[in-house]
């Protein structure tokens, strides 16, 4: 477990988020996300944890609340936050390796030194060899590989994912979570993450947020406590591992109807 | 290989057809391929055609360009503005559909007879449809691209240029080619009225004189260059098109 009083990197405050046509879909949201921790927020469909993840993001202003990053207040997109989308994102007129870069590129990085850069998150992620492929060349599961690549080569402190593994299927999706945490390891990031998974939820997070729907709003916070140094698949034969699972299901159930 | 076998087969068919018709039941107005072939040779020795044709290829190709440097930008900015959409939506539509030919008379008495009214014509003829294809283009570059550009810190121009223009890509270069389809017509259309420049001119001369066989000879060649034109800005289409499905 990581330190319990690790200052907070991410701040949300009291963030609430109304469509123009009335429907609230956040309420009064507020959590903390302390630096090296990876957070989820996990809740049933229509809970607003897209939304909630796009406001943190900057691509979404709340209509109230506030958002602070190292305790300054956020409104728009930063070198210090990257984002993996559910769609992957990529160029598909671009390789794999401008792709990486291109986070790079924008910042005005000369063509060698974005290059080499992207080589070695390429490599780190698994696809080295693939750098010279074009995305429609690739299967989900790489291509979902360059997106965190291309958000982890603009080194920035935070790492949004916005249910980065939903469009893959189940062993690959499995394969891409112990790969996660094997990179998160060696990475040292700060990551919110975004799921409706609730066994990829408890697998991967330090602390799991749980959101209600209509509005969305925080129901609970839930820490697994899984240490983070144990082989991946010791994590799911642990016993608590099914328990925590089942008491998260039990909180979401209400939800559904 | 298949495809252009088959179209060989399909043109020889063709050619066969207007060789056998011309010969048996043609007159001066109708000759066969052949006679128009010999024409055809006859014509590409005369000063005047590679005059005509260095004329019309002037008036067509600043007329082109015209139409894809406002057609590309304004489809963007409709393509992205919901406002300049509505604006704009109506009046696009019309000029797209409307039989443009019967304006090109009301073109002489503002630019005179002469190649400004042709420029003028091929430019009314191409722009519309490139404006179109590239506000399509502009609508199936996806929101995840666009977020995804500011998410790591696009400047507005930066999206403009590496994201918007290569996601449209596909639909603007089907909007050139559809525009150049048409912009042929407007300058041959354009010519013909104004009746003093080009293949318009010639045209003109051999219907006057009744030299239906160099008539019909020039007709192939603008059918062939033309087609030659269309092909051409269709390869360039076909690289690109394999993004196309997944933006």
């Amino acid at each position: 477990m990581m330190s319990v009083d690790a200052s907070a990197i991410v701040k949300v405050s009291e963030v609430s988020l109304r469509y123009p046509n009335g429907t609230e879909a956040l309420n009064g949201v507020s959590l903390d996300v302390p630096k090296g921790e990876l957070v989820t927020l996990l809740g049933p469909s229509g809970c607003g944890k897209t939304s909630l993840l796009k406001i943190i993001a900057g691509l979404l202003q709340p209509s109230s609340g506030e958002i602070r990053i190292n305790d300054r207040i956020s409104r728009a997109p930063g070198p210090d936050r990257a984002l993996v989308f559910q769609d992957f994102a990529l160029m598909p007129w671009a390789t794999v390796l401008r792709n990486v870069a291109f986070g790079l590129e924008l910042r005005g990085l000369s063509r060698a030194s974005r290059q080499a850069e992207a080589k070695r998150y390429i490599a780190e992620v698994g696809l080295a060899g693939s750098e010279y492929k074009y995305p429609h060349e690739l299967s989900g599961g790489m291509r979902q590989r360059a997106g965190l690549a291309r958000a982890l080569a603009v080194n920035a402190e935070v790492l949004m994912m916005d249910e980065p593994f939903s469009a893959v299927d189940e062993q690959m999706r499995r394969k891409l979570q112990e790969d996660l945490l094997d990179l998160l390891r060696r990475e040292r990031k700060t990551v919110i993450f975004v799921t409706h998974s609730i066994e990829e939820a408890v697998y991967l997070s330090d602390r799991i947020v749980l959101l209600s729907r209509n509005p969305g709003r925080v129901m609970r916070v839930v820490k697994p406590g899984f240490r983070r140094d144990t082989n991946e698949s010791d994590i799911r034969r642990d016993p608590r591992y099914q328990d925590i699972i089942d008491d998260i299901w039990t909180s979401l159930k209400g939800y559904l109807n | 290989m298949k495809v252009s076998f088959k179209t060989a087969i399909s043109l020889a068919i063709w050619a066969a057809t207007w060789e056998i018709a011309g010969r048996y039941f043609g007159n001066d107005f109708f000759p066969p391929l052949s006679a128009i072939i010999r024409a055809d040779v006859d014509l590409l020795s005369l000063p005047t055609f590679w005059a005509a044709l260095g004329n019309t290829a002037h008036s067509f190709g600043i007329g082109i360009a015209l139409a894809v440097i406002v057609g590309v930008p304004l489809g963007v900015l409709i393509g992205c503005s919901e406002v300049a959409d509505k604006l704009s939506n109506t009046w696009i539509n019309i000029f797209i559909s409307a039989p443009l030919t019967a304006v090109v008379p009301a073109l002489i008495p503002l630019l005179g007879i002469g190649e400004a009214t042709v420029i003028a014509t091929v430019f009314l003829f191409s722009v519309w449809i490139i404006v179109l294809d590239t506000q399509a283009g502009i609508r199936r570059v996806g929101a995840s691209l666009v977020d995804m550009s500011k998410v790591f810190g696009a400047t507005r121009r930066q999206r403009f240029f590496l994201i918007l223009l290569p996601g449209a890509l596909p639909e603007i270069l089907t909007g050139i080619r559809l525009g150049v389809v048409r912009g042929i017509k407007g300058v041959i259309i354009g010519q013909i009225i104004v009746s003093l420049l080009g293949f318009g001119a010639m045209f003109q001369d051999f219907l006057q004189g009744f030299s239906m066989t160099r008539f019909w000879g020039l007709i192939a060649i603008v059918f062939l260059l033309s087609f030659v034109l269309v092909e051409l800005v269709a390869v360039i289409e076909r690289r690109v098109e394999f993004y196309a499905p997944s933006r």
